[in-house]
């Protein structure tokens, strides 16, 4: 039996805890690292799993069944969070396909968008039915685009317990004034934005914002879409990487994201099943530090 | 509007290049062999324009427009792309135009027939050349751009053509380009270089 906490430790430990210094937080063994939603306190893993173009098969039945094994391995190697969009063609549906083939697992985490301006209402309720899921856990104002529309609509839905959590999304750097504005004004509890070991704009000013006002932060394009990975596979992965337990590029990169106290999850896309394994285990084990968040940054950029 | 120059082709891609040409595969697999009964159109559409009759290789041409309208871009190509409605429209249109109002009488001379027997023979053989199977070659009638680029031919060819019957092939080749190009094909820059070759020619004809 441990010890009861001296009153002074005891408050030491809850404020570290606050300040996200301990996270991530590794879970039991082989489960991915986790990151507390700083609005809830609830614990998501580091990665998640996008779905733009890789989930975009139309009617092909062998690439949805390919779809469904990258979710089954997905949710057996720990992953939670599933993130996609009404403007990623079929990839809803493939995905609701895919948790009606796999029974759907008690720990996804839904995370979907609103994207056409007055078609809110029309336009979650056909993206739930695509996922063939209850209720959103997150919905998203994809890319800003008629936020002061939707806004309100999604915090209702908060409010009136329809919904989990509700986030703004931009990409590529884009609008980032604007996103700025959104964060320090309205009670949003994710920002979605594109971070990665050469796109670092988003540790000047939302990465801060993000820690100051509680809000989870999600890591699109963490590959520049498959570019980063795919200059960067002529050349070999720097020995150093084996520190942190990195066995590829990827991983590296990945780590390099979520490595960053303020990033709660990045949501690599992927269609195949090893690589959403290597991704995943980016979840797990020694993170770099500060020191080596740099070298990782500096070396990518030299090498593209 | 700012915000849209902020995007470039690859921000707006939905599919990936081994979806668009599984795509391809399975409709030339569900419909075989259809491709054979539309070269025989090629071919016949070719004779009736050499021949004179353009208001039957317009009607004809106008056909596989429509089916390429509702087979590929309505049927196929709209489960992966949310734009392939307003093209399966836009070929719905071409196709109408084609078969109510198209006349399209080769010129003398043999060029035009030779161009149209190289594109409806040749267009089906780029895939292959690419790399990519023969089952995801593209055929006139059966896929757009060899329909397009056969359109152009004839256009081009074809001296009391209808100007209300370029802007929709034109467009099409600005939109397969810029699709093609950022899927990474090696023949992108094809159907958009036909379109300018065709532009030459009827305005020096």
């Amino acid at each position: 039996m441990m010890p009861p906490l001296s009153p002074r430790r005891r408050r030491l430990l809850q404020a570290l805890l606050a300040a996200g210094a301990f996270a991530p937080l590794v879970g039991a063994r082989g489960a991915p690292a986790t990151r507390s939603i700083p609005s809830s306190g609830e614990a998501i893993p580091l990665v998640g799993l996008g779905s733009w173009i890789t989930f975009n098969v139309g009617n092909d039945r062998a690439a949805r069944a390919g779809c469904t094994e990258v979710l089954r391995a997905f949710f057996a190697a720990g992953g939670r969070l599933v993130d996609s969009s009404p403007m990623y063609g079929s990839a809803q549906d493939v995905i609701g396909e895919a948790l009606r083939t796999l029974g759907r697992p008690a720990g996804l985490f839904a995370a979907d968008k609103v994207w056409t301006a007055g078609a809110g209402e029309w336009q979650i309720d056909t993206s739930r039915r695509r996922w063939r899921i209850p209720r959103f856990d997150l919905l998203q104002v994809h890319n800003l685009l008629a936020w002061e529309q939707h806004l309100p609509r999604l915090l209702a839905m908060k409010a009136a317990g329809q919904l989990r959590y509700v986030g703004i999304t931009t990409s590529e750097g884009r609008r980032h004034d604007e996103v700025v504005r959104i964060m320090a004004r309205e009670p949003i509890d994710f920002v979605q934005v594109s971070y990665n070991a050469v796109d670092r704009e988003v540790e000047q000013r939302i990465l801060p914002l993000a820690r100051d006002r509680g809000i989870a932060v999600i890591a699109n394009r963490p590959f520049r879409q498959g570019d980063l990975t795919q200059a960067l596979r002529r050349h070999p992965v720097p020995p150093w990487a084996g520190e942190i337990g990195c066995t590829s590029w990827a991983q590296l990169l990945l780590k390099f994201i979520v490595s960053h106290p303020q990033v709660t999850c990045a949501i690599p896309a992927t269609s195949q099943v090893a690589h959403v394994r290597e991704n995943m285990a980016a979840a797990g084990g020694p993170m770099p530090d500060a020191a080596l968040r740099t070298r990782i940054s500096s070396l990518v950029a030299s090498l593209l | 509007m700012s915000e849209w120059s902020t995007y470039t082709l690859a921000d707006l891609l939905m599919f990936s290049a081994r979806t668009y040409w599984r795509l391809l595969q399975l409709y030339n697999l569900a419909v075989w062999p259809l491709q054979l009964a539309t070269l025989a159109l090629a071919l016949a559409i070719g004779w009736c324009a050499r021949r004179g009759d353009g208001r039957a290789a317009a009607a004809l041409l106008g056909l596989a427009w429509l089916w390429v309208a509702w087979a590929y871009q309505a049927q196929r190509y709209a489960t992966i792309n949310t734009a392939a409605p307003w093209f399966a429209a836009a070929f719905a249109l071409q196709g109408m135009l084609l078969a109510g109002a198209g006349r399209l009488s080769l010129q003398p001379g043999g060029a035009g027939l030779a161009a149209i027997g190289t594109v409806s023979v040749g267009w089906p053989l780029l895939g292959p050349l690419s790399g990519r199977p023969w089952t995801q070659a593209e055929v006139f009638g059966i896929a757009p751009d060899p329909t397009v680029a056969l359109t152009l031919v004839l256009l081009a060819f074809a001296p009391r053509g209808h100007a209300l019957l370029w802007p929709v092939p034109l467009l099409w080749c600005a939109v397969s380009g810029a699709t093609l190009w950022t899927l990474h094909a090696p023949d992108a820059w094809l159907l958009p270089g036909l379109a300018l070759v065709a532009l030459l020619v009827r305005w020096r004809g």
